[in-house]
């Protein structure tokens, strides 16, 4: 068992908490950061980003690549494995993954400190079958997957900047967009708008929800309903939901104290509600969520838990 | 890893008996990136299953006729019937567990 006790524990392999990890074992501590998926977290899926300091154009592969490459020549460990559950052991804190709720005595691990750093995901709709239609007709990235559509009717649905772009990105591929949204007015840029209003296959589905997903093995419409109740069937091929995104800290929800968004609690230092348990990057609250505030966190919890273990 | 192709694809995967995994990807998309050298190290350690590479934007057709709309998409194939499906990025360990279906 001696192996497996860590001075820091980090979960999530995205901006944050790889730059954690740097500083961690930068420190000299024996850090392991524990992944669910790849590495990378959400930025992947971003060809250019044009606003990281110092790499302009830079992808966010490459860019996540060699942070994770940087981090392991370091020395810091790096595990593939979802967390299920963080408890409590007195001294420790004991962190358990999948391979242990799987029933092998793997996947248990004990750190002196943990470091928050899960991101967030995409909102989901919440309707029946959303799940099994994922891939076959539903699509939460217009840029990944808006080139299947070609010349086929699509939908969007939100409100925000991200379903805005998302429907003049697809307006230039597919037949027909229409853009879901429960209110009159849109959260979103004003000029992005104006935009869409010029576009001749474009068309505004507002102050209506989306009730029902249409489609059995792969989406063939949606149903919405506006505000007096009347319902309308809309036929598409795909659907871009972009309703936001969530924190991904549901397991922590016992082990420290979150915001009614669900985003750990913690000041600009990073401290949770408990002691020895940090958190770093997009789920921490904070107003401003992009990779250089998520680096940011990740050096400073890293930071503050060495300080905390001396 | 074999490039799949229209030609190819009747003989490498709906022929082939046991089991092929095809990776449905294309360049542009970072997440295939990410997930091509897990895929290549499931091809490594697993020699009996076949790992087959299918461009999207080159093979439009194939694409089409598994109704992949959405990628990266991994489709494993036992004696030519398809028997599992994932999409997006995935650990290794619930890459192996397809195997388990
Ligand atoms: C489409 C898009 C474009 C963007 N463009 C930009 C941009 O141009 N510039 C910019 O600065 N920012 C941009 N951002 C924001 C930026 O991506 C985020 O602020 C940043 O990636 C947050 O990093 P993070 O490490 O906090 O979280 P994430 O990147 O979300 O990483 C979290 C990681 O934790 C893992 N994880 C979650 N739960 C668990 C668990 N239970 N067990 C193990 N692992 C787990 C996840 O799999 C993930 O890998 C963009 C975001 C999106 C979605």
């Amino acid at each position: 068992m001696q192996d497996k006790i860590y001075d820091v524990i980090v979960i999530g392999a995205g901006m944050a908490g790889l730059t954690a990890a740097i500083y961690a074992v930068r420190a000299n501590k024996k850090v392991l950061v524990l992944e669910g998926k790849t590495h990378g977290g959400q930025i992947i899926t971003t060809f250019h980003i044009a606003n990281y300091p110092g790499l302009p154009k830079v992808s966010g592969v490459d860019l996540m690549n060699s942070v994770y490459n940087q981090a392991k020549e370091l020395g810091a460990e790096i595990e593939y494995a979802e967390v299920m559950k963080v408890k409590d052991e007195g001294e420790f804190e004991s962190v358990i993954t999948e391979d242990f709720e799987d029933g092998s005595d793997e996947g248990k691990y004990l750190a002196r400190t943990v470091i928050i750093a899960t991101g967030s995901s995409e909102r989901k709709l919440e309707l029946e079958n959303e799940e099994k239609l994922t891939g076959r007709g539903i699509s939460y990235c217009a840029t990944c997957d808006g080139g299947f559509y070609k010349d086929k009717p699509v939908a969007v649905v939100g409100g925000g900047n991200t379903a805005l772009y998302d429907a003049l990105y697809l307006a230039d591929v597919a037949s027909k967009v229409y853009i879901v949204h429960r209110r009159n007015e849109f959260r979103g840029n004003a000029f992005l708008v104006d935009k869409l209003k010029t576009k001749e296959n474009v068309e505004f589905v507002l102050e209506s929800v989306t009730t029902k997903l249409i489609g059995e093995k792969k989406i063939e419409g949606l149903e919405v309903e506006n505000l007096s109740h009347e319902k309308r069937t809309l036929t598409v091929d795909g659907i871009f939901v972009a309703v936001g995104r969530v924190p991904a800290t549901e397991i922590f929800k016992d082990l420290v104290e979150l915001d009614e968004g669900g985003y750990v609690k913690a000041g600009e230092d990073c401290h949770t509600s408990r002691e020895g348990v940090f958190v770093a990057g997009d789920c921490r609250v904070k107003s401003l969520r992009q990779l250089v505030t998520a680096s940011s966190d990740g050096a400073v919890a890293a930071t503050e838990a060495v300080h905390y273990l001396k | 890893m074999i490039e799949g192709t229209s030609d190819n694809f009747e003989n490498e995967v709906l022929k082939a008996e046991g089991l092929v995994l095809v990776d449905f990807n294309a360049d542009w998309c970072g997440p295939c990136q990410m997930m091509k050298p897990v895929v290549e190290a499931f091809g490594e350690e697993h020699k009996d299953v076949k790992v087959v590479s299918v461009n999207i934007d080159d093979e439009e057709e194939l694409s089409d006729s598994y109704e992949v709309s959405t990628i990266p998409c991994l489709v494993l194939f036992k004696d030519g019937k398809e028997v599992a499906r994932e999409i997006g990025v995935i650990s290794p360990k619930k890459l192996a567990k397809m195997l388990e279906k």
